[in-house]
């Protein structure tokens, strides 16, 4: 045995599993008939107990859905999805009697969280961030929710705020990501189940990091999270979401929607840290990632920044974008996406450039190892009106071994001559001399080389909040096991 | 006793055989300098002592403290005591030096089995050697060797010799690209790391060097071959009458 591989053996060994999150906790589960259709639709709106405006608007989506094809421009490869073959609810049964507290919650999904690292007790809790835990189609506990409501701050799960804050939700739900806007976000409208609604009052600092851990569990369902945020008047908060599932040979979907919504001064900073069962080493299983994520910078001098860590999913597809309709709006894009094995990504950004002296910059890390592809894809358009945009973009690609992939497809449009776009782009290899040299100081070729794309990472890493930078940095090191040797 | 022992190393690049046959042993606590014109393979034979992957040993075998590195990894060197400060350092962008000292030191104290430091042990070592070899608080931070200049880049590896404290430190071609200022703080700095249990072994192709850092023994390399040994005055005779003369002469 070489001595290469030996040093990846005993790293592996050291580290444990691959994917420590690839546990099934076993819970009796509720679920809707197999298939999509009107009935699951209507299934889903009455185990939520929605007024009858939000099953109309869920039955207009499914309509739409029908005639809707899926798409097939991104450079994503995989077998032809069956639709009537899942499920799209699910929901422990223990969740049924709506436990008023952590008391209440059945302990093994408290258990499921503590081995996921998220413990739900608030005195257990990472200090500074209230935790909003959705698993399966139902959100089972939100911490902090009463500090939170001093600051005048709603943090719910959406299915929650429909029932509670029914105005508030009619005004955006669906204002930043039409029902009619493509073929994952109009299903997820239709079927969507839980994910996290959020109200910052005009001129609130939000006191806390605001996050949701969605943990997909059963078998052969799928989850179709939605997510609405809204930043009123000069407001600031700052959201994470982190997403796990177990190890199953089948694929899952995974197709939410999130809005985000910024008035005039208001300021929202969301973060992901997407960790969906990757697949195994040959590429079976994993999570089928399609996710329609955009914001709004809709107020004047309002900010949207969206930092993303994609590690997971055997294949991601996903855009995380922003619309710079306020005068001096700015929008933010920081990816990470890392690929190994058979994985695929397709991901990156829009900005639109709708207002006067809109701002925009975008900074993509992709790495790419294994037999893995990974695509940047963006756009940046400036609108006529848009005098004295601005953009910059920075996209990055890493390659790891001879048999992967990293592709660039960058958009550009402008339709006013004041506007400045900038685009830079480098694709890299880990260099011979810098293994070495990291060796040669002591550190073996796994650790050395998660050393080295941390690094090449390291201007995205920063955007991220504190709390969560280390175990993103730990995450870079794990998703590239195997890579080398 | 002799810490390492290079007995008839033969040794392959791209199937091309560079070394022909090294034999030479450096006793615990001995500085030796291996000097030769270009081409010689002064750097092949840091790079295979130090298991550089592509650096084929085809004959002879390399004793250290006894044991065979022959078949050890790079990292599994390192932590066993050898240290190379290379002749072109390399950089690492976006990895902060002080990360990078801290990856280093603890994954070789692991491989030891002993405990690992913490951040701001790490940080107080690094800054009493440091401030000897006047690298800056601000160099700490910034990417390892990223915009360093070429003295900075040289201290940055006799540093790393200060932290690691090996007990074999080769040395290649540390003095190339620095002016006579940045070649006297290299060469004190090095002086500061002689120990009785340290050995070293000073590869150069000028005489200027010894100088600085005086060797117990010099071996003249030629085409693959150690060709002449001698004492530090060996050193000056090179300067003087050239390479040529020297070998042809052995």
């Amino acid at each position: 045995m070489s001595a290469k591989v030996e040093t990846a053996e005993r790293v592996a060994d050291l580290s444990g599993e691959k994917y420590k999150y690839g546990f099934v906790t076993d819970i009796e589960m509720e679920r809707a008939a197999k298939g999509l259709n009107e009935d699951a639709v209507r299934f889903i709106s009455s185990r939520k107990q929605e007024p009858e405006w939000m099953l109309e608007w869920r039955l207009s989506a499914f309509q739409r859905w029908r005639q809707m094809t899926e798409p097939k421009w991104a450079r994503v490869h995989y077998p032809p999805i069956d639709y009537q073959d899942a499920y799209y609810y699910a929901a422990p049964k223990s969740q049924d009697a709506k436990p008023k507290n952590l008391d209440e919650v059945d302990p093994k999904l408290l258990e499921t969280y503590r081995k996921l690292g998220i413990p739900l007790s608030e005195q257990k809790l990472l200090a500074g961030v209230a935790v909003d835990a959705v698993f399966d189609s139902v959100s089972v506990a939100t911490t902090f929710k009463a500090k939170l409501n001093e600051a005048g701050v709603i943090f719910c799960p959406i299915s929650e705020a429909i029932r509670d804050y029914p105005d508030l939700v009619r005004k955006y739900l669906g204002t930043v990501v039409p029902v009619t806007d493509n073929f994952f976000a109009t299903m997820n409208s239709a079927v969507f189940s839980d994910g996290t609604f959020v109200y910052v009052p005009k001129g609130v600092r939000c006191p806390m990091e605001l996050s949701t851990y969605f943990r997909i569990n059963a078998s052969e369902t799928g989850q179709f999270e939605r997510t609405l945020i809204i930043a009123d008047e000069n407001s600031y908060v700052s959201y994470l979401e982190g997403c796990t599932a177990p190890k199953r040979d089948e694929h899952q979907l995974h197709a939410a929607v999130v809005e985000l919504i910024a008035l005039e001064g208001a300021e929202i900073k969301y973060s992901t840290v997407q960790n969906w069962y990757p697949g195994d080493e040959q590429g079976r299983g994993g999570i089928y990632n399609f996710v329609t994520k955009r914001g709004d910078c809709r107020g004047k001098r309002s900010k949207i920044s969206w930092t993303q860590v994609e590690t997971g999913s055997a294949i991601t597809w996903k855009y995380p974008s922003c619309i710079l309709r306020g005068d001096e709006s700015v929008g933010e894009f920081y990816s990470i996406a890392i690929t190994n094995n058979f994985q695929q990504a397709d991901t990156g950004t829009k900005m639109l450039h709708l207002g006067r002296n809109t701002r925009s910059r975008i900074v993509s890390k992709g790495i790419s190892a294994g037999k893995a592809q990974n695509t940047y894809r963006g756009l940046v358009s400036v609108h006529a009106r848009a005098e004295n945009a601005r953009n910059h973009t920075q996209c990055d690609s890493l390659l790891i071994g001879a048999d992967c992939g990293a592709h660039t497809v960058p958009y550009i449009e402008s339709r006013n001559p004041t506007a400045k776009i900038e685009h830079e782009a480098t694709t890299s290899k880990i260099s011979d001399d810098q293994l070495f040299y990291a060796l040669a100081r002591g550190i073996p070729e796994e650790e050395a080389v998660a050393l080295i794309v941390n690094g090449f990472c390291r201007d995205v890493l920063q955007q991220l909040p504190m709390e969560f930078a280390v175990e993103a940095q730990k995450l870079v090191g794990i998703s590239l096991e195997g890579s080398v040797g | 006793m002799n810490l390492l022992e290079i007995d008839n190393l033969r040794v392959a690049v791209d199937g091309k055989e560079i070394l022909k046959g090294i034999t030479l042993a450096i006793p615990e606590g001995e500085v030796h300098a291996i000097m030769g014109p270009n081409g010689s393979g002064k750097s092949t034979l840091s790079y295979a002592l130090a298991g550089r992957d592509g650096y084929e040993v085809t004959g002879g075998r390399v004793l250290y403290r006894g044991e065979e590195l022959n078949g050890l990894s790079p990292d599994r060197r390192a932590a066993l005591g050898v240290f190379l400060a290379l002749q072109y350092p390399v950089e690492i962008p976006g990895v902060t030096t002080i990360t990078f000292l801290k990856t280093a030191l603890n994954a070789q104290r692991r491989a030891r089995g002993e405990p690992e430091m913490d951040a701001m042990q790490v940080l107080k070592r690094v800054r009493e050697k440091a401030r000897a070899l006047q690298i800056s608080e601000d160099m700490l931070k910034r990417p390892l060797n990223a915009g360093f200049s070429g003295g900075e880049k040289k201290r940055m590896e006799i540093l790393q010799l200060a932290l690691f404290e090996p007990k074999l430190a080769i040395l290649d071609e540390t003095d190339s690209g620095l002016d006579i200022d940045a070649l006297k703080l290299v060469a004190s700095g090095v002086n500061a790391q002689r120990a009785g249990d340290r050995s070293m072994l000073v590869i150069t192709h000028y005489q200027r060097l010894l100088d600085y850092i005086v060797p117990d023994r010099v071996h003249v390399l030629a085409q693959g071959r150690i060709v002449t040994s001698g004492g530090p005055d060996l050193a000056r005779e090179l300067e003087q009458r050239g390479y040529a003369a020297v070998v042809e002469a052995a």
